[in-house]
């Protein structure tokens, strides 16, 4: 395969101005550590300071110009991220801090009261902690189970184990992710949801790790909780979506009470506001909400498909690649088609954090850890591994530079 | 690779052949610790007669410089005075492998370089405070620990 750049990388590159940064001696940055965050394009990062320079006003009380202008630009945002996702009510849109927020309201509005003693939660080895620890909580707080679907040996799920546990008549919800973030699996979402619809059990989606890198149509999938953060999507930190059936909204217990959430207020008791400010106590991260606009835009502009044939390209070049360095070991399915752009390894007998402040040294950023993934890493029997990830502006120069690094790691421990 | 280094011939040695590596049973001091962020774990173990270490060992997973600084450590105190490893401090041990620039240079890694010897400073204050009842002798050494990193 020759070292060239698809036209995706080209195209987006000169608007990322970190990417122009030097780092450890002058090095070239090499930024491969995008399914932590992703960099932000000059047109996030001057919606920001447009909003703050021109616009910064609270939303949904006033009535001056400036708090009608953000108003409207924070609903304007909820409306693209509806269409973005193919949501036909944009009420059912939740603008949350985070994805971790959003599986949080879910497991606290809707476990509290749909979940008991005696009934199954299930969630996957591949998850990250944000989709565990929550249903852990709920669980051991209202007496039900919490079941695993174990993982095979290409990091794939053994969905069997779904069907024992949906025959028990028992599952309440399950919560899976769309994309593994660090096998990099893409989950077969369809087919789960189709059985536990079937099943009669309410499906949760992580897809932290999807809609950034593909085209995710959510009345097309069908399940009933989805959730997800923009700053994995060129957007800021410090927000996340939370999409829920409206039927299910309309239900659940409020999350958090405070201003916005009401609708009127006495000594002693409350009427909530409709959706989805039910769910959006307290004044919300108005600026970022805002400019994730412009992120949305972005990649609205670029076409999704685009997005994730370039991902491909680069994992598929990758995986060949490595699959030829000295002592590396790749986990996951090692195919591009069923993988999104991530790539976990490590080396025998090397930590990855030596692999990682080795290749650092030359201005590559990887991920080396657990990767808030610590019950995939007990399955792998390991600590930790290290983690390339890739995006939009990721060239196979950068794969390369990458290469060139690992193959410095298996020469200074004589692999 | 540029800059101060630090995967040099004796941190690689030592972490592909650790000293005093292994487990002591009942021993009067152990330690367990861990850098959860980068999943370094070790427990350390030290038996003493009371005024001087008579053994210790370690055992555990890390990365080379955790492996490396844990197993220069355990050898810098071997039947070494009591009051003389309470005073023990982190530039001594830098020194002996020439990573004193992590200090500066890597706060991320300088964890992996003192997890042991956090965990020698509240494993000998825990021996004084709960086996000795002598809060006196364990000084400063929690506080000391605390403040490594």
């Amino acid at each position: 395969m020759q070292s060239t750049t698809s036209s995706l990388d080209t195209q987006c590159r000169s608007d990322f101005p970190v990417l122009e940064r030097r780092v450890r001696d002058d090095k070239a940055l090499v930024y491969l550590d995008n399914a932590a965050t992703t960099q932000k394009p000059i047109q996030v990062i001057d919606a920001i300071t447009d909003y703050y320079k021109n616009h910064n006003s609270n939303i949904h009380r006033a009535v001056h110009a400036l708090a009608e202008e953000s108003t409207e630009a924070f609903e304007v945002t909820r409306d693209k991220v509806a269409k973005f996702l193919n949501v036909t009510n944009s009420k059912e849109i939740i603008f949350v801090k985070g994805t971790t927020e959003a599986i949080n309201l879910v497991a606290y509005a809707w476990g509290r009261d749909n979940v008991q003693k005696g009934d199954i939660v299930v969630t996957t080895e591949y998850e990250h902690h944000s989709n565990i620890v929550p249903w852990q909580i709920l669980t051991q707080e209202t007496g039900a189970d919490l079941k695993y679907i174990d993982i095979d040996e290409n990091g794939e799920l053994m969905l069997e184990q779904l069907d024992e546990y949906l025959a028990t008549g028992k599952v309440k919800l399950v919560a899976i992710s769309h994309v593994s973030n660090v096998l990099g699996t893409i989950t077969d979402v369809k087919e789960v949801i189709t059985k536990c619809k079937n099943a009669g059990a309410k499906i949760l989606i992580d897809g932290a790790q999807a809609v950034p890198h593909m085209k995710v149509d959510i009345d097309n999938l069908g399940c009933d909780f989805y959730a997800f953060s923009a700053h994995k999507m060129l957007g800021p930190t410090g927000v996340g979506v939370l999409w829920a059936r409206k039927e299910l909204l309309e239900k659940m217990r409020p999350f958090q009470g405070g201003g916005d959430m009401i609708r009127e207020v006495h000594k002693y008791e409350t009427t909530y506001n409709d959706l989805p400010y039910k769910f959006e106590a307290g004044t919300p991260n108005v600026a970022d909400v805002i400019c994730f606009s412009a992120a949305i835009d972005y990649l609205t502009k670029i076409g999704m498909n685009n997005v994730r044939n370039h991902e491909i390209e680069l994992t598929e070049y990758a995986l060949e690649k490595m699959s030829k360095v000295k002592g590396l070991v790749i986990y996951g399915p090692k195919d591009s088609e069923k993988q999104g752009g991530v790539i976990s390894f490590n080396f025998k007998d090397v930590h990855p954090h030596d692999v990682a402040t080795i290749v650092d040294k030359n201005g590559v950023a990887i991920r080396s850890g657990h990767h808030c993934a610590q019950v995939l890493m007990e399955k792998l029997e390991v600590a930790a591994t290290n983690r390339a990830s890739f995006y939009i502006y990721t060239t196979k120069q950068e794969v390369d530079a990458l290469i060139n690094s690992l193959e410095e790691v298996a020469k200074v421990f004589k692999l | 690779m540029s800059g101060d280094p630090i995967y040099t011939e004796m941190i690689i040695e030592y972490s592909r052949n650790p000293s005093n590596f292994g487990k002591i049973e009942n021993p009067q001091i152990h330690r367990h610790d861990s850098n959860p962020l980068c999943g370094d774990s070790i427990d350390l173990y030290v038996n003493t007669d009371g005024t001087k270490i008579t053994e210790v060992k370690f055992d555990g997973k890390g990365c080379a410089i955790c492996m490396a600084c844990t197993s220069v450590l355990t050898e810098m105190i071997q039947n070494k005075n009591l009051d003389e490893v309470k005073n023990f401090q982190k530039d001594e041990l830098l020194a002996e492998l020439g990573l004193e620039h992590l200090i500066k240079t890597s706060p991320v890694r300088i964890k992996c370089a003192l997890l042991s010897l956090k965990a020698l400073k509240y494993g000998i204050y825990s021996y004084f405070v709960e086996k000795m009842n002598d809060v006196k002798a364990a000084g400063n050494l929690k506080e000391e620990a605390a403040s490594l990193y």
